[in-house]
């Protein structure tokens, strides 16, 4: 029996206009619509395409979030995976304390991962570090940026992109952590009667203290939260004339250079 | 009082937006463009549950309810509402046999459509009866074991792929309403059906649109629907379940034209300043969300008495007029904020306006929809 994990993340959706909130300590949660992150839907449909040539596989889908919105786990139950894990905490978590929550949460749940997929990053934050860091926690080697996956048995052949769009090639043995990318598979739509069926399948909730991660474990702490500077508005130099051109070649040079030391 | 969504409408509602924003849109105005039935689609669609919603779970379907279905709809017209035409035709052909059927009918035709993407065609308008639909003028004769039934139909959508088609016709006109039959025929099983060609159409031009004669057809006792003489109730019960259906179509090609309209003018740059700085564009906006919004509620509340078996002709008819006439002038609005890219078919707003005048005049245009309203408030005094 396969034993199956995924790490979903419920993100802002894209279209999202991100405003800090109002004391500045994170930004403004209320009105965003959530969504499941991109990368993670790749993982969710590279675990469901195994499943389905796995006979007795089982598809265990991890968050470590608020409760408020399930969103991301209840279509990746509705996708097809078999059960949903929600270990409740709130939004400004850092890497290391989700990457150390799902292994409690999977330690909890009393399978062995054979498998474990995550999104090779989260779009919100962006910071690439919760399957390197599980990995590392789950004592499991863990291959990112994957764009293509084969397994024969326990043995995998992992393609992942790097720089220039080339590609590495790995072969590894199971158990492994594998971080999608986009390309890797085409992640199917929750069907109607996928939606129906995901109502009856079991979500267990855990709180932080559950499953062994304290306040203590905190690595990073956001000290604030602003918006970019606005950018000021462009200087437009105006050379209609031939002996006017010669000016302002000498104060486009001398602002580059200067003001915008760039050159 | 609640006016939220239940968790699994959220993702109904989620599910078939991603699929009209990242399947039907980029394909919308090509299909429109070759007036090409969307077959691709509607197999897609097929496959992820969004087509038959109204097939009960004992007989293989969804089951789904009202607000469901009005929710799946919503988002099909969001994406095209030429395409949902096709889509929501085959509810509309299905429908009478979900209320009128027997159960082994409803086993017998309505099961396929569960185990394969079939296409059915609802047959009441004919050429010379549009609003009248109960003159209507095709016969059915009881031939001792076997119907024939004679006449010609107009309008009829996806009939050229039909694979099954609910007709009306009558005994004897001289009975009017209570002379009308609801029969299915399987052209499969039927000599004698002749399908004309595809008519040229303003707008919803990749769905199939057809006149249908039927030269004495000879169809099986056992497929009347609900016995002699009652097809004008099923016909009627049937268009209070579609009715909140269309005026949902509504909603969804006029939120669509909304949110290109809100998006173009805060992009476009006149006078130095985003258009929508300027309070002539502002109102438009302005109107357009609050119209989509009472539409909503109307098609809303309209779907939930069927859910809640309550009558609803009234309500069903303050929708589709309603959510029609705002589809109508919300769709134009958007192609004045588009200017004179609204008026070129390099833009995506000048479809939405021409496929928006269909949903007036189909289903009962939004005139008849108010003598329904006025009946319903006069006959009670």
């Amino acid at each position: 029996m396969l034993n199956i994990f995924v790490c979903v993340k419920q993100v802002p959706d894209t279209e999202t206009k991100v405003i800090p909130n109002s004391d500045g300590t994170f930004i403004e949660t209320s009105s965003i619509k959530w969504i499941m992150n991109p990368y993670d839907e790749f993982a969710v449909e590279q675990a469901l395409l195994i499943k389905a040539s796995n006979a007795g596989a089982t598809v265990t889908v991890v968050r470590v979030g608020g409760s408020k919105d399930t969103e991301a786990l209840r279509t990746a139950l509705a996708m097809g995976a078999d059960e949903a894990i929600l270990v409740e905490a709130g939004d400004n978590l850092d890497s290391y304390m989700i990457a150390k929550a799902i292994k409690g949460a999977i330690d909890k749940s009393g399978k062995k991962p054979d498998l474990v997929f995550a999104g090779k990053q989260a779009i919100d934050d962006d910071c690439l570090q919760v399957p390197q860091l599980l990995a590392q926690m789950l004592d499991m080697p863990s291959v990112s940026v994957v764009v293509g996956f084969e397994m024969n048995g326990t043995k995998l052949n992992l393609k992942r992109e790097i720089e220039g769009g080339s590609l590495e090639v790995y072969e590894v043995d199971g158990p492994v952590l594998v971080a999608c990318n986009k390309g890797l598979n085409t992640p199917r739509y929750a069907s109607l009667p996928g939606i129906m069926k995901a109502k009856k399948k079991p979500m267990a909730q855990h709180s932080l203290a559950d499953v062994g991660v304290t306040d203590a474990d905190r690595r990073v702490k956001y000290s604030g939260f602003t918006l970019p500077p606005e950018k000021p508005a462009g200087k437009k130099f105006e050379a209609m004339e031939e002996g006017q051109r010669a000016g302002v070649v000498k104060d486009v040079v001398g602002l580059l250079r200067n003001e915008a030391k760039v050159i | 009082m609640n006016f939220d969504y239940s968790t699994e409408q959220k993702e109904i509602k989620e599910t078939t937006m991603k699929f009209a924003k990242d399947v039907m849109i980029p394909k919308a105005s090509k299909y429109d463009h070759d007036a090409t039935f969307p077959q691709d689609i509607i197999e897609k669609a097929w496959e992820l549950g969004f087509v038959n919603t109204c097939i009960p779970a004992e007989f293989g379907g969804v089951g789904f309810c009202a607000v469901d279905s009005m929710i799946i709809t919503e988002s099909l017209a969001y994406g095209c509402m030429g395409m949902n035409t096709a889509i929501m035709a085959n509810d509309l052909a299905l429908l009478p046999i979900v209320i009128g059927g027997s159960d082994e009918q409803k086993k017998k035709f309505l099961t396929p459509f569960t185990e394969k993407p079939l296409i059915a065609s609802f047959c009441l308008t004919e050429p010379g009866n549009g609003s009248d639909a109960a003159g209507l003028k095709t016969t059915v004769k009881d031939a001792g074991d076997h119907w024939v039934v004679n006449g010609e139909k107009m309008w009829i959508t996806n009939a050229g792929f039909a694979d099954l088609f609910v007709v009306y016709a009558t005994l004897d006109p001289a009975l009017k309403h209570k002379g009308i039959c609801a029969i299915v025929i399987d052209p499969k099983e039927s000599s004698g059906i002749e399908v004309g060609k595809p008519e040229e159409k303003m707008g919803h031009k990749c769905s199939d649109t057809r006149g249908v004669r039927f030269n004495n057809v000879k169809v099986p006792k056992e497929n009347m629907l609900g016995g002699p003489g009652e097809g004008w109730k099923i016909a009627m019960k049937t268009l209070d379940h579609s009715r909140p259906m269309v005026a949902s179509s509504a909603v969804g090609g006029a939120q669509c034209a909304y949110d290109y309209s809100a998006k173009y003018a805060s992009e476009r740059i006149q006078f130095g300043k985003p258009i929508s700085s300027f309070q002539s564009i502002q109102f438009m906006v302005a109107e357009m969300a609050m119209k989509i919004e009472a539409a909503r509620l109307l098609v809303t509340k309209a779907a939930w008495l069927v859910d809640n078996h309550q009558p609803n002709t009234q309500l069903a008819s303050f929708a589709k007029a309603y959510a029609a006439d705002a589809c109508m002038q919300i769709t134009t609005d958007a192609v004045q904020i588009y200017g004179g890219y609204g008026y070129s078919k390099e833009y995506p707003v000048e479809k939405l306006m021409r496929d928006a005048k269909l949903i007036q005049i189909y289903e009962g245009t939004s005139q008849i929809q108010r003598l329904v309203i006025a009946k319903e408030i006069f006959s009670r005094r």
